[in-house]
């Protein structure tokens, strides 16, 4: 049977059985809305991000409650705070799903390097990863991103966190691909594959990446809700584009400009619960995800009744 | 002999990394654009071409920068000279070690109570697997897990200020400040309460999965079903033979999750106000002081990898089977 389509009917089983996972459809369902809401972000508000909302004065609205301006109110610059939360979405989601799929790539590249061909380059590989897991990574991101922007290079700022959020997180996702190629290579369908004659390549394409692909697929989710966690994060301590503020930049701004002591919550809730819907809609799908596909945690001993075995009943 | 050559492994494992830190350190420094002795001194430090010229001498940087200046900078780093801060015009080592105890202190507290609660909660909610009581806790973690640091901090803070009177920030009120310890003490507590609640709260969910898998894969074990068949009740199998096997991955995971540890810190203290090494390296980095963001990032990731090292032996005393492989 051809792998690939394999793999398909594979998928079309997760499918069904996805269906029937509360918790996996919930998350499915937080990480489409907020995609859609990015998409139509235009449509959602009649006002742009950077539009200074007046009275009928002509004064400007600043941190005015959403019973005054509908329907999030306004920051400390008079700004609706509900096109700046829509249009977020856009950047928030597109640096955490760049840097998320960067990370992917990189790690499953990688990871089926080091796994198929094993030797000097696993080992060399391996011990990078080893090396990256140990180095706390918020420091060495602010470390990096600092010098980077320093050096004025002709990169927007978005561009600068996407690529050291990709290029730092895809370490997990090797250690996993390459365990789990460890394993299918030995199997015995590559041998044959092999006796007849079939490159690497070929191997790597035709029978290796249909296997590894579910535990990728529910790996980069999981990497998506970090990746997205991680933007946020920088952008609060003030690296994101104060152009094109993302949620985090939102939360920076309303931090710094007092939104607290103001007591002007609409500012400083909206963003956070935003990033917390689509990593907690990216964190569920993943674990259901990784569940269907992780046979061993399935299940333990002290589950269920205990059921004695009486003398002369048949089991 | 086996496990001599283990340790000896780990620690090799350790020098590297701190190796690679340093070279990173180093390296960084050095693509900045500008004068390295600029870069050392300050961009608005006014001086003569002459000083300037045995500034560069002083520094090595008439030398080649490898071997010579980075042979230089690393001896520098190992007897402790970590530079002058551009900002607050001190030596860099002074300023983090004058912040680190309040890090210390604020770290072991919320994770000492994130252990404790975490461990408690993962253990019952691993052994109930699949009841309401193991949908709570994980429900709680998920989203624990999936909420930003800074964000529930600030939450917390805004709760916390508005409703129960407690100070927004800082570690002691400013009228407490350079009194002898004993007698802020309360004050101090009152500081600590919110951005410990909101670490607690953080790691909590994190021990609380891994102790609850842990406990789920170890209940998984033939010789649980072995004391099952011996007629052992519930409490005795979780208590002599799951708990203590159980318990090892949080050993590592305490060490392992340093790193986010630290991560916490900087969000933590950057929203809490609160006086340690976190607030520094955002200060640093909002200032663009170099020197002191190389030397708090060299401090963090070093003792991360000590701290790891550590782990690593510990688990090995711990568990045997380790040394055996």
């Amino acid at each position: 049977m051809e792998a690939w389509q394999q793999l398909r009917r594979n998928f079309r089983e997760l499918w069904q059985s996805f269906r029937g996972n509360r918790m996996g459809v919930i998350g499915l369902g937080l990480v489409i809305s907020a995609l859609i809401v990015a998409i139509l972000a235009p449509w959602l508000t009649p006002y742009s991000p950077q539009q200074v909302m007046r009275d009928e004065n002509g004064r400007g609205l600043t941190f005015a409650p959403p019973a005054v301006h509908p329907p999030l109110g306004t920051d400390d610059g008079g700004h609706d705070v509900w096109a700046q939360l829509v249009f977020g979405a856009r950047i928030s989601l597109t640096v955490g799903f760049l840097a998320g799929f960067i990370a992917m790539f990189v790690g499953s590249f990688l990871g089926i390097l080091a796994g198929y061909f094993g030797g000097w380059l696993d080992n060399l590989l391996m011990r990078i990863t080893d090396v990256l897991l140990v180095i706390p990574d918020l420091p060495l991101m602010l470390v990096l991103v600092a010098t980077i922007r320093q050096m004025q290079l002709k990169i927007s700022p978005i561009t600068v966190l996407i690529l050291v959020i990709g290029l730092l997180y895809w370490t997990s996702t090797a250690r996993l691909v390459r365990s789990q190629v460890l394993s299918i290579k030995e199997r015995q369908f590559v041998a044959r594959a092999r006796a007849i004659g079939a490159g690497h390549a070929h191997i790597i394409r035709k029978h290796i990446l249909p296997q590894v692909m579910p535990l990728i697929v529910a790996n980069t989710v999981l990497i998506l809700s970090t990746a997205i966690l991680i933007e946020s994060g920088l952008a609060f301590l003030g690296l994101g584009d104060p152009t094109k503020p993302s949620w985090g930049t939102m939360l920076n701004f309303a931090f710094d400009r007092n939104a607290i002591s103001n007591g002007a919550w609409w500012f400083y809730l909206p963003p956070g619960l935003a990033i917390v819907w689509v990593s907690l809609g990216c964190v569920l799908l993943g674990n259901v995800l990784e569940e269907m596909l992780n046979p061993r945690l399935s299940g333990h001993h002290l589950e269920g009744e205990a059921h004695i075995i009486k003398p002369g009943e048949q089991q | 002999m086996g496990s001599g050559n283990y340790l000896l492994r780990k620690f090799a494992f350790a020098l590297l990394t701190i190796f690679v830190v340093v070279i990173i350190n180093f390296v960084l420094f050095r693509i900045l654009p500008g004068d390295p002795v600029r870069a050392v001194i300050g961009r608005n430090v006014k001086i003569s071409a002459e000083v300037q010229q045995s500034l560069r001498e002083q520094f090595g940087l008439d030398k080649p920068v490898f071997p010579d200046q980075f042979l230089m900078t690393i001896r520098q780093w190992a007897s402790g000279n970590l530079g002058v801060s551009w900002s607050l015009r001190r030596p860099v080592a002074e300023i983090l070690i004058s912040k680190l105890w309040n890090t210390l202190l604020l770290i072991g507290l919320g994770q000492i109570l994130s252990i404790f609660f975490g461990v408690l909660l993962g253990l019952l909610a691993g052994w109930k697997r699949k009841t309401a009581l193991d949908a709570g806790a994980l429900t709680f973690s998920l989203i624990a897990w999936a909420t930003p640091t800074f964000w529930l901090g600030i939450i917390l803070l805004a709760a916390g200020s508005t409703w129960l009177g407690l100070p927004t920030g800082g570690i002691l009120s400013p009228q407490n400040v350079g009194k002898p310890l004993h007698t802020v003490l309360p004050d101090l507590a009152v500081h600590l309460i919110l951005p410990t609640l909101t670490l607690t709260i953080l790691y909590l969910g994190e021990y609380m999965l891994i102790m609850r898998s842990s406990i789920v894969e170890t209940l998984g074990e033939d010789y649980i079903l072995t004391a099952k068949a011996k007629g052992l009740n519930q409490w005795q199998i979780l208590w002599r033979h799951a708990l203590k096997n159980a318990m090892l991955p949080i050993v590592t995971i305490i060490a392992l999750n340093l790193g986010f540890t630290v991560s916490g810190a900087i969000y933590i203290e950057t929203v809490f106000s609160y006086d340690g090494l976190g607030k520094l390296f955002q200060t640093a980095l909002t200032k663009q002081d170099y020197p002191l963001l190389q030397g708090a990032f060299l401090l963090l990731a070093v003792s991360v990898i000590l701290a790891n090292m550590l782990a690593d032996i510990l688990y090995t005393i711990l568990d045997p089977r380790v040394k055996a492989s």
